[in-house]
């Protein structure tokens, strides 16, 4: 009971953004995935959820093959992807977004009462649950989106910066709020940030990527306390 | 003033329709981003199916709905068959962009040149299925009649059917998932290929009645290559681009002003300007708010 990716390579073209990186994600962990820009992180994700359908390698949760697979038939897996830049459709209603979830569940009461719960953890959502996702404020809008991926139920669930364009306070409460969620719904959880130092602070594992390989893993506390991390990623 | 209702009357009549031709060319162009010109072919022929049908079963009710039916089927087909190898087989390279409009012309002229060769040039007329005689108020006789206010009504009531559909139901909010932004949709869940497909059904169903509904409207004669047809995609085509080309309620606002402008210029101007009113109006929208008249200020997304 696992995420396990073995030699996962993925091309973009002629240039390779990721090389036959191998790790290991327990269920029920948060690991959190860092590097610099071009690093790699993204292209991870988008092999993970199957939108990007040119990875080779493995990546297997629980026995099940996640590459090649059409995102629409993973969420039918429990594997839910936030993309990065705010993944909410602004044109809809922040209550459209979130049913949007759960439609293929078609399980009525069961996303109700999954949306109520949620909306018990965020307020600021349930006061504009009429409102087009468009008026949202950043931090809410990321709200929204993981929100969005939590109706459709997931046990893995993979998150994009999350952090992006926010605030500092703002990026301290969302990486709060994930560490909780991740807990409470017993999720295992692939966060990918640019703010490595706060991600880090709230996940299990860390994983660093450098040119599409992976140039540290362990333990989140390890890697924090490990000086040539903290020097070159953490910033000192 | 009799002169006045009777020209509103009238221009709400034929906008209706024209809305509903828009309806069909803003669903298409939202779930794929391809202008439909082979609308006005499947409109067509699936007018010819409802011919059919009151040729056997006279009633004109039976015939709207069956043509609806066939009309999304038909356009089921041309997206899942047809639009979707295409899109497969150019999806890179200069044509990739021009190649499905130039493919919907292509078809357009297929199907019209394919039902003359089955069913022939000849006329064939819709019977209407109430009177066409005028309503008479205080001995004033109107252009508006009976039936006039069955094309109407219907016009109005399958808009607003399809209204309901898109802003209460799951697949009204994964139809507009699935146009506003497919990547999302898919990582929900909406299976967006099967999504997009049915909106080209909802199209084809609104083409299909809109040209059942204008058939009678106007001479009541049915040809393969019936001007009236022609015009209807032209208007239709007109009327969504006023209402901005992404906007439904845009499409159906779009329709009834040009319904309108043009009755106005029939009535107090002259028969002869109608088509280039048309276009000028297309064009000053186009210079002067190109995002239509209810767009949004993003501008239109090609």
């Amino acid at each position: 009971m696992s995420l396990q990716v073995t030699d996962l390579s993925v091309d973009h073209g002629a240039i390779r953004a990721i090389n036959k990186i191998t790790f290991r994600v327990e269920t029920g962990e948060l690991a959190a995935v860092i590097g610099a820009n071009g690093s790699g992180k993204t292209t991870l994700l988008r092999a993970l959820s199957g939108l990007n359908r040119s990875a080779q390698g493995s990546a297997k949760w629980k026995d099940f093959e996640l590459l090649h697979t059409k995102p629409e038939l993973l969420v039918r897996r429990g594997v839910s992807h936030v993309s990065e830049g705010k993944s909410v459709i602004p044109e809809l209603s922040v209550e459209e977004n979130l049913s949007l979830g759960a439609l293929w569940r078609h399980d009525r009461a069961g996303s109700l009462q999954m949306r109520d719960k949620l909306l018990e953890h965020f307020p600021r959502l349930a006061e504009r649950l009429k409102q087009s996702a468009d008026t949202l404020s950043g931090g809410e809008r990321q709200m929204l989106a993981i929100c969005r991926a939590l109706m459709s139920q997931p046990e893995l669930l993979l998150l994009d910066e999350p952090s992006l364009g926010l605030a500092p306070l703002m990026v301290a409460q969302i990486f709060q709020n994930i560490r909780d969620l991740t807990t409470t719904m017993g999720l295992t959880v692939i966060l990918v940030e640019q703010n490595a130092m706060s991600a880090l602070k709230v996940a299990d594992i860390g994983i660093v990527l450098n040119l599409g390989s992976i140039a540290a893993s362990g333990p989140a506390k390890s890697l924090i306390a490990d000086p040539q991390v903290r020097a070159a990623y953490l910033g000192y | 003033m009799y002169q006045f209702i009777n020209t509103v009357l009238i221009g709400i009549t034929s906008g209706a329709i024209y809305s509903l031709m828009a309806i069909a060319l803003v669903l298409v162009w939202r779930s794929t981003r391809v202008v439909n010109f082979a609308q006005a072919g499947m409109a067509l022929l699936s007018t010819y199916i409802g011919y059919e049908c009151i040729q056997r079963f006279h009633s004109f009710w039976l015939a709207l709905f069956i043509a609806m039916i066939a009309g999304a089927g038909i356009a089921a087909a041309v997206d899942s068959v047809f639009m979707r190898t295409l899109f497969r087989r150019v999806s890179h390279g200069p044509i990739a962009g021009v190649a499905p409009i130039i493919a919907t012309l292509g078809l357009l002229g297929l199907i019209r040149a394919g039902l003359g060769l089955f069913v022939g040039n000849a006329d064939v007329s819709i019977r209407p299925p109430v009177s066409n005689i005028g309503y008479t108020i205080s001995g004033h006789t109107l252009a508006f009649s009976p039936l006039k206010l069955v094309i109407v009504s219907s016009a109005m009531t399958l808009m607003l059917a399809l209204s309901l559909l898109f802003s209460k139901t799951n697949i009204g909010l994964s139809l507009r998932a699935s146009a506003f932004s497919p990547e999302i949709a898919r990582l929900a869940g909406v299976k967006v290929d099967r999504v997009r497909t049915l909106g080209w059904a909802i199209a084809g169903a609104a083409g299909a009645a809109a040209g059942i509904l204008q058939t009678p409207n106007g001479t009541g004669a049915l040809s393969p290559d019936s001007l009236d047809f022609s015009l209807l995609l032209v208007f239709g085509f007109i009327a969504a681009v006023i209402g901005g080309l992404d906007s439904l309620l845009g499409a159906v606002l779009g329709g009834l002003l040009l319904g309108l402008v043009l009755a106005f210029v029939l009535t107090y101007i002259s028969g002869s300007l109608v088509f280039i009113t048309a276009f000028v109006l297309l064009i000053i929208v186009l210079l002067v708010r190109p995002q239509g008249i209810i767009g949004m200020n993003r501008g239109r997304r090609a």
